[in-house]
């Protein structure tokens, strides 16, 4: 429903707008209830609900998404520049303790592009993932006053975190030409699929769990555990090539868990080519069918968004009585 | 097209609410062994029917705990009722809890654009109404400063004022004289006075009479839930007891809505 949709009003009633106009409309309606024509039909005054419905209330969204941002740093001296020390912190204990303390740097070409390249990825789910389940508890006071879909929330934290993302790209795309890549147009692909996968399976999960939320607080406690799996679950701090010689003939498993796909695809994109041989690094540390793998990984999280969609859909009629 | 003038329509409509009573695992398994009741229902809302034609304005009165505000939050959809049908017609406006929904840690301004959003208002049409939202507010230089900081009392203005300048076919106020000093209610209630004779449908909840008086051409009084009296106002006033009052001393709220009479 458009702004103008709403305001459009009959002839008699934008003789009866002004005050003073009902008078000349010549009615014999009762003195202070002027006759208002709307010219809209009787519906139930809940907004309509579902994703989609969050990309027609496109300007409250963009109004979410900005104040999120302006808020999160509000009062600190560094501001937005704390978004970049949290990841670049990780990625340099994990260059530390992986590459140089363990001696991956050594074994595995690039190792902290290789490192960086997955560290995007994992972040921008993991804070998708966290912030986006306590989106709506920490909406509160919104959530109990308007009437828009609800599933609003998430879909802002993505955003946010989303914003966060291309600050970092810029940084990994400045180191990895550095080191001499060369990108190909092939890679490009891979680029938006790994973000893709990630932006749709933490909607999924921030949607699924920020309603969740609602009802047992828990959820949140549980979410932060499951990053911490999240974080080791994926070829980041490990290149690929350990994993399938580890668990010969048993990765598919592995394989299943769509960010570990998210993340290779960033790697294929950023990391081969910023490897001495491309082709070679490409045959030994990815995986056989690259883009196939991607594409069920596509798949599993957009079902798993359809089913966040429903299980959300289900609790969502109850968040506002449950909201204290 | 007798019907043809329905702005609001509820039929049958009922809203339970679930108490819990133990929230942790430890509370719940002694509250087992104990065999106390893990939950218990409350029937906020029951069966009420009623139909609200364009323009009329509804005073919406009950003591506390009515389900007077169960009931304009499902009107203005933001619950569900558990059975039967909530239909509105355009857009609806409101003061429902004033200024809930304004993020303290940015600045008046932005805030406004924020809640003018929530209520339904373009970007455009919040810029064309922002002078006059901030001249109604008279929040003066604290425009800038973060909502935070505001006392409660101009938080509520900031609220009130950007609620009433939504251009809505449906005006929903729930206890919206509670705050703000006395020239701001009189403010208030001169505009949304302006709001009711322009046609818009205003559903009013107060427990002032006065202003009920002044405001509203039917009443509803809702008594436990159920709607127990429709009809005109003073009769309904009757109904409530409220006029009782008149005869002890007058408290400070009816004082002011007799004066407000005067100079409106």
């Amino acid at each position: 429903m458009t702004a103008d949709a709403s305001t459009e009003r009959g002839p008699k009633g934008r003789a009866g707008r002004s005050p003073g106009g009902d008078a000349e409309a010549g009615t014999d309606e009762v003195v202070g209830a002027p006759h208002r024509v709307v010219a809209e039909p009787l519906r139930p005054p809940w907004s309509e609900q579902g994703l989609l419905e969050v990309f027609r209330h496109r300007y409250i969204l963009t109004l979410l998404v900005r104040r999120e941002i302006a808020a999160r740093y509000q009062g600190s001296v560094l501001g937005l520049v704390w978004s970049y020390v949290n990841p670049l912190t990780q990625f340099f204990i994990y260059y530390f303790v992986m590459g140089i303390l363990f001696g991956r740097a050594q074994r595995t070409e690039a190792f902290a592009i290789h490192v960086f390249a997955g560290l995007i990825i994992v972040h921008f789910f993991t804070e998708t993932m966290n912030a986006g389940t306590r989106s709506i508890v920490r909406n509160k006071s919104l959530v109990k006053k308007m009437a828009v879909p609800r599933e609003m929330f998430p879909v802002a934290s993505m955003l946010v975190s989303l914003f966060h993302v291309f600050p970092q790209l810029v940084i990994l795309v400045i180191a990895t030409l550095i080191s001499g890549w060369q990108p190909d147009p092939l890679g490009l692909v891979y680029g938006v699929i790994g973000l893709l996968i990630s932006m749709v399976l933490g909607t999924a999960l921030a949607l699924m769990f920020s309603a969740a939320n609602v009802f047992l607080r828990d959820v949140s406690n549980a979410v932060s555990v499951l990053s911490n799996f999240v974080r080791f679950g994926v070829p980041m701090m490990y290149p690929y090539v350990l994993v399938a010689q580890r668990f010969h003939g048993h990765t598919d498993l592995y394989l299943l868990n769509p960010i570990v796909e998210a993340v290779l695809a960033f790697q294929r994109a950023f990391w081969v080519g910023a490897t001495t041989n491309p082709a070679r690094t490409a045959a030994i540390d990815m995986p056989p069918n690259l883009m196939w793998l991607c594409i069920r990984a596509l798949l599993i999280s957009l079902a798993i968004l359809a089913f966040a969609q429903s299980t959300f859909s289900r609790l969502e009629r109850r968040i506002p009585e449950r909201l204290l | 097209m007798k019907n043809d003038n329905r702005s609001i329509v509820v039929r049958h409509v009922s809203k339970t609410f679930t108490l819990r009573y133990h929230r942790t695992l430890k509370q719940m398994s002694v509250a087992m062994m104990r065999q106390q009741e893990l939950s218990d229902s409350f029937l906020a809302v029951d069966d009420v029917s009623f139909t609200v034609r364009q323009g009329e304005s509804i005073g919406l009165m009950g003591l506390n705990g009515s389900g007077k505000s169960t009931l304009l939050k499902m009107i203005n959809g933001i619950m569900r009722p558990d059975s039967g049908k909530v239909l509105t017609r355009g857009r609806i406006a409101g003061l429902i809890a004033t200024g809930a929904g304004f993020h303290p840690q940015l600045t008046g301004r932005d805030n406004v654009y924020l809640n003018a959003a929530i209520l339904g208002m373009s970007e455009a049409e919040t810029r064309s109404k922002f002078d006059d939202i901030v001249e109604f507010a008279d929040i003066g230089k604290f425009l800038d400063s973060p909502v935070g900081h505001y006392s409660s009392g101009m938080f509520a203005r900031l609220g009130f004022a950007v609620a009433i300048h939504v251009d809505a076919d449906i005006f929903l106020a729930d206890e919206v004289l509670a705050v703000g000093d006395r020239p701001f209610k009189r403010k208030c209630l001169a505009k949304m006075q302006e709001i009711r004779d322009s046609g818009t449908t205003l559903f009013y909840v107060s427990h002032a009479t006065g202003s009920v008086r002044k405001m509203c051409d039917r009443v509803l009084v809702l008594e436990k839930g159920r709607l127990n009296y429709d009809g005109p106002v003073d009769e309904g006033i009757k109904f409530l007891h409220y006029d009782d009052e008149k005869e002890n001393a007058l408290d400070t709220e009816e004082e002011m809505d007799e004066e407000m009479g005067a100079d409106i």
